[in-house]
């Protein structure tokens, strides 16, 4: 299990784990919940630049589409390329193995802490 | 994650069906449709479609608004205030029908089922309550029958008990006697193969040879010795029923059914579920294929319209639409995962826009993205090469035929 306060947060539900210089991002398992099953994810290349508050990519489910925010300017070193076979992986391990793609760099949008990030989603995340 | 942070203006509070508590009981989550708060799924919208397909979902459809249209002159009303003509539907079954506006506009989609044999049933989307009962008000001023509308409240247990049974209206009205009795009601639907099997093993529902009642065909029965009216209709492409009883027995009907469906994989399903399902089986939904704006025809839907009644709402509309008849609704399957959305741009070989979505989604039945779209009758012939413009990405995207799925049993 992901310690949940160890990560940071977007008021666009969107989390991120810090390793260094290297910036782990993914969407919340209440942005997963709201969104429903995800069929498809688009992502930008490995080797783009992305700039912070920037959309740098889509999460589609049956029902809707959500646009994914940069929470951090900077490369992008990697993907998650586990999600093209199965997209459902962010339902079901938003945190964990359903994790979209890691950016190099360290400015980054306004971020909120775990208790910041409950208070905005009225304790529902 | 922008789409999830702008809070939707919801001004009157949605209402709450009789079943609300359950499905908040089995963790729903919830959304606001027709005026009404309603479950859009229990768990996994992908799961509660591929129950239906393969053994069973339940529904909660409450929402849904019902008319009761008794009297002398009921099939003579309909069949002015209708499309089609309602005075010839046969005791005990049921048709799809229109409601119409002067222009021919669509006002409504309805399931009419003929009660008894001075007495219908209509059953009205969630939305169009106001609609259908204007039309119904506005039709009577011209109607060959006088239309009176029941406004006192009656008990749910005689609601249903007067159309679970086939006997004689008993009011003996002249004209037509319109009751909205949507507040009193229940209603609750079982779609899939394994439904027949669902509804002969719940506990308390009782009901003579259910194998024998066809497809848009219905019969009374008893839940708990109440009255239950059982019809073999549905929204999914599957076989199914949907079951109306009085508000108070609501949750223990609900109750067995999901009891009696468990052992053959029945779940709860929600209005996620129930879009795609229809989607696939190419069922227009109110207020994205079919509308004000349209008319039977473009929707695929002349088949409905009984244009040889001497009078009807709409008729005249119609016959004026004839001449320039505008888009038809068309079925658009695509390459890829990204499905075109309701909205969306559908482009010609030019790719200059030719068209829109109303209802688009990746089809869980069949792995691809679906959609319909309306586009110019000369682009409607099945095997056109189209795109759909998704969000910058002009996706190919080929015309077929309606629908996208078809069971096979």
């Amino acid at each position: 299990m992901t310690d949940l306060t160890s990560l940071s947060y977007t008021p666009e539900h969107e989390w991120i784990s810090r390793d260094g210089d290297i910036a782990t991002v993914g969407i919340t398992d209440f942005a997963a919940d709201k969104l429903g099953d995800v069929v498809y994810v688009d992502l930008p290349a490995v080797g783009q630049t992305v700039t912070a508050g920037e959309v740098c990519g889509e999460i589609e489910s049956t029902k809707s589409v959500g646009e994914l925010y940069a929470p951090v300017s900077g490369e992008v070193v990697e993907v998650n390329t586990a999600l093209e076979s199965d997209p459902s992986l962010i339902n079901a391990d938003a945190f964990g193995a359903g994790w979209l793609l890691r950016i190099r760099g360290s400015e980054s949008v306004d971020l909120l802490d775990r208790a910041g990030y409950e208070a905005l989603t009225d304790g529902a995340a | 994650m922008s789409a999830l942070s702008s809070p939707s203006p919801a001004p009157p509070p949605p209402r709450q069906t009789p079943l609300h508590d359950r499905h908040e009981a089995l963790g729903a989550s919830f959304t606001d449709f027709g005026g009404w708060t309603m479950p859009v799924r229990y768990t996994s919208d992908l799961a509660e479609h591929r129950a239906v397909r393969e053994s069973a979902g339940l529904f909660d459809i409450s929402h849904m608004a019902e008319f009761q249209v008794a009297g002398a002159g009921a099939a003579q009303f309909l069949d002015y205030v209708m499309a089609g003509r309602m005075s010839r539907l046969p005791l005990g079954r049921a048709k799809y029908s229109l409601v119409l506006a002067e222009d021919g506009g669509i006002v409504d989609d309805v399931i009419v089922y003929r009660t008894g044999h001075e007495r219908f049933l209509v059953v009205a989307n969630a939305g169009n309550r106001d609609a259908v009962a204007g039309a119904f008000s506005s039709g009577s001023e011209h109607a060959p029958i006088a239309a009176t509308f029941v406004t006192e409240p009656r008990e749910a247990a005689d609601a249903v008990a007067s159309f679970a049974s086939a006997s004689p209206s008993p009011d003996g009205t002249d004209g037509a006697r319109i009751e909205d009795v949507t507040d009193r009601l229940a209603l609750i639907a079982v779609q899939g193969p394994r439904a027949e099997q669902v509804l002969r093993s719940a506990e308390g529902l009782a009901a003579d040879d259910l194998s024998g009642l066809a497809y848009y065909a219905w019969q009374g029965g008893t839940f708990q010795e109440a009255p239950v009216f059982i019809a073999r209709t549905g929204y999914t492409g599957e076989d199914g029923f949907e079951l109306l009883t009085g508000d108070a027995h609501a949750e223990s009907l609900w109750d067995a059914l999901l009891a009696a469906g468990a052992p053959h994989g029945l779940v709860p399903a929600g209005l996620a579920a129930r879009d795609t399902l229809r989607l696939e089986a190419g069922m227009p939904l109110y207020g994205h294929e079919l509308s004000r704006d349209v008319g039977p025809a473009q929707a695929g839907l002349a088949r409905v319209v009984a244009m040889d009644k001497a009078d009807f709402v709409g008729k005249e509309g119609l016959l004026r639409r004839e001449l320039d008849s505008g888009d038809v609704l068309v079925g658009l399957v695509a390459e890829g995962r990204r499905a075109g959305r309701a909205g969306y741009a559908v482009t010609g070989p030019d790719g200059r826009a030719v068209g829109r979505v109303t209802s688009g989604a990746l089809s869980p039945t069949l792995g691809r993205p679906i959609a319909m779209a309306f586009v110019p009758l000369e682009l409607a012939e099945p095997g056109t090469a189209l795109a759909i413009d998704v969000r910058g990405t002009a996706v190919p995207a080929i015309v077929t035929t309606l629908p996208f799925y078809r069971r096979t049993t």
